[in-house]
């Protein structure tokens, strides 16, 4: 699992970046940074929602505890990737 | 499902929206896809566009592509420009340099979310100048020069890929790497006046062998609008990009007079979706019957038997459909050389704007005989 990547840590609370909007589109979503000018597809309604509701979890491990072994180690991942490219930023 | 196959069934809004803005153009390039010269006079207005930038930030189209012609020709370009960037839709605008002076350029740097694209179709003048007409080497070098010494890192130069200009791949990099900027290069569609040009100036088969190759070198760096896919089966790497035709799903052409077509390269009724003007441009995208019919999956027709096809995805719609190929079968720049190069019908192109040619004054037509003494003259 990348969620050692340098910076991001599942232990502390997360948000969607404020400069980031969601598209909402069939597969899921479009997500576009307005400073990078970087798009990202999101590719799971469900990571939507987790993306949406993030800042309302004390901790991003709480936002997927929900969740099952290999769903939560993908989605986690999926995250990781989302604060490299500073999509989600710590809340 | 794979991204790419949703793409190919549309989205809610496009990701590549190109709008031209006018008609209008200083220049009278050979293969401009637009037949641009003259303005037409039912082109959008000021405030028919601003509804439009409205509607797209409705619809999260983050960012735009403004062509034309030369937009910048427009007197409310600059307006027009501040109001999307302000309505959250960012505006990378292609020109020729001709309006990009020294304070311009200060003043593009200071603007948030625009990009600028000088067209350049030849790293020398000579070559150049050839297609885009005399000094417009100069002027677009100009405007480099203007945006590189104004701090604008990373604008773009954007070059048509032809039969002369094939083997300046490398000096075209070194000029975009001189003034700080990102190459990107693009296909020549047999569309507007490049249906004229297209037998002289498409790249030969070895010329496209060394796109590719080149491409596969330098591809990271290079951006091409995704429009060499059909170059995808010359080999096992797959060029950088979507690797499909976006028309009508992830892209489409808003024209200056508002008709909306499913690309860029297909300004023709037979790729006309509607117009803004009548039911905004949302109504269009999403409940268009040509749109409709594009998202659908598409038939391979006679590529169905070759085991390319996933590789090059039978090419370009437009290049098909302005060459007189059938839209299910090969690209007229099959790699295979499978398309039919006989007993093709070229059907007419849509709106020609090009500058009407210059006709000497003077008495329309001179007899034969001016001194003729018949009272009676016979043709």
């Amino acid at each position: 699992m990348s969620t050692d990547s340098p910076g991001f840590d599942p232990a502390a609370p997360y948000r969607l970046n404020p400069r980031v909007a969601l598209r909402p589109e069939p597969f899921g979503a479009l997500a576009y940074h307005f400073g990078t000018r970087k798009l990202s597809f999101l590719k799971a309604p469900a990571l939507v929602e987790l993306v949406r509701d993030l800042e309302a979890h004390p901790t991003v491990l709480a936002a997927v505890d929900h969740l099952a072994a290999p769903e939560k180690d993908r989605y986690l991942r999926a995250l990781a990737t989302l604060a490299e490219t500073d999509m989600i930023v710590p809340a | 499902m794979k991204l790419v196959d949703q793409f190919k069934k549309g989205l809610s809004a496009p990701i590549c929206l190109t709008w031209e803005w006018t008609y209008a153009c200083n220049l009278s390039c050979t293969h401009c896809l637009s037949s641009s010269g003259r303005r037409d006079p039912k082109e959008l207005t000021t405030a028919e566009i601003k509804a439009v930038i409205d509607e797209l930030q409705r619809m999260q189209v983050f960012y735009v592509n403004i062509g034309g012609g030369e937009p910048t020709v427009r007197p409310d370009f600059w307006e027009l420009m501040h109001y999307a960037v302000t309505h959250d839709v960012g505006v990378k605008f292609s020109t020729n340099g001709l309006r990009i002076t020294p304070l311009r350029a200060r003043q593009l740097v200071a603007t948030d979310y625009v990009d600028v694209q000088i067209s350049l179709d030849g790293a020398t003048r000579e070559v150049n100048d050839a297609v885009r007409g005399p000094g417009s080497y100069d002027t677009a070098i100009a405007a480099m020069a203007n945006l590189a010494d104004a701090g604008f890192a990373g604008f773009k130069v954007s070059v048509v890929m032809t039969r002369q200009n094939v083997p300046q791949l490398g000096e075209f990099k070194a000029i975009a790497d001189r003034y700080g900027a990102q190459l990107r290069i693009t296909r020549l569609r047999p569309s507007g006046r490049g249906a004229d040009v297209w037998d002289d100036l498409h790249p030969t088969q070895g010329q496209q062998r060394q796109i590719y190759d080149w491409l596969v070198r330098h591809g990271d760096n290079v951006l091409t609008g995704d429009s060499f896919f059909h170059l995808n089966a010359l080999g096992s790497t797959s060029l950088p990009g979507l690797n499909l035709c976006g028309a009508g799903r992830v892209v489409c052409l808003i024209d200056p007079v508002g008709d909306v077509y499913a690309c860029p390269f297909a300004i023709h009724d037979a790729f006309l979706a509607g117009n803004v003007r009548e039911a905004g441009f949302g109504r269009v995208w999403r409940e268009s019957p040509l749109f409709a019919q594009l998202r659908e999956p598409q038939s391979a027709g006679a590529c169905a038997s070759c085991g390319e096809y996933d590789a090059c995805q039978g090419g370009c719609m437009a290049a098909k459909f302005f060459t007189g190929l059938p839209l299910a079968g090969p690209d007229p720049e099959c790699v295979k050389g499978n398309a039919p190069t006989t007993g093709l019908a070229i059907p007419a192109q849509g709106k020609d704007h090009s500058h009407r040619k210059r006709v000497a004054l003077g008495m329309p037509s001179v007899p034969a005989k001016p001194c003729d003494p018949s009272p009676l003259a016979v043709r």
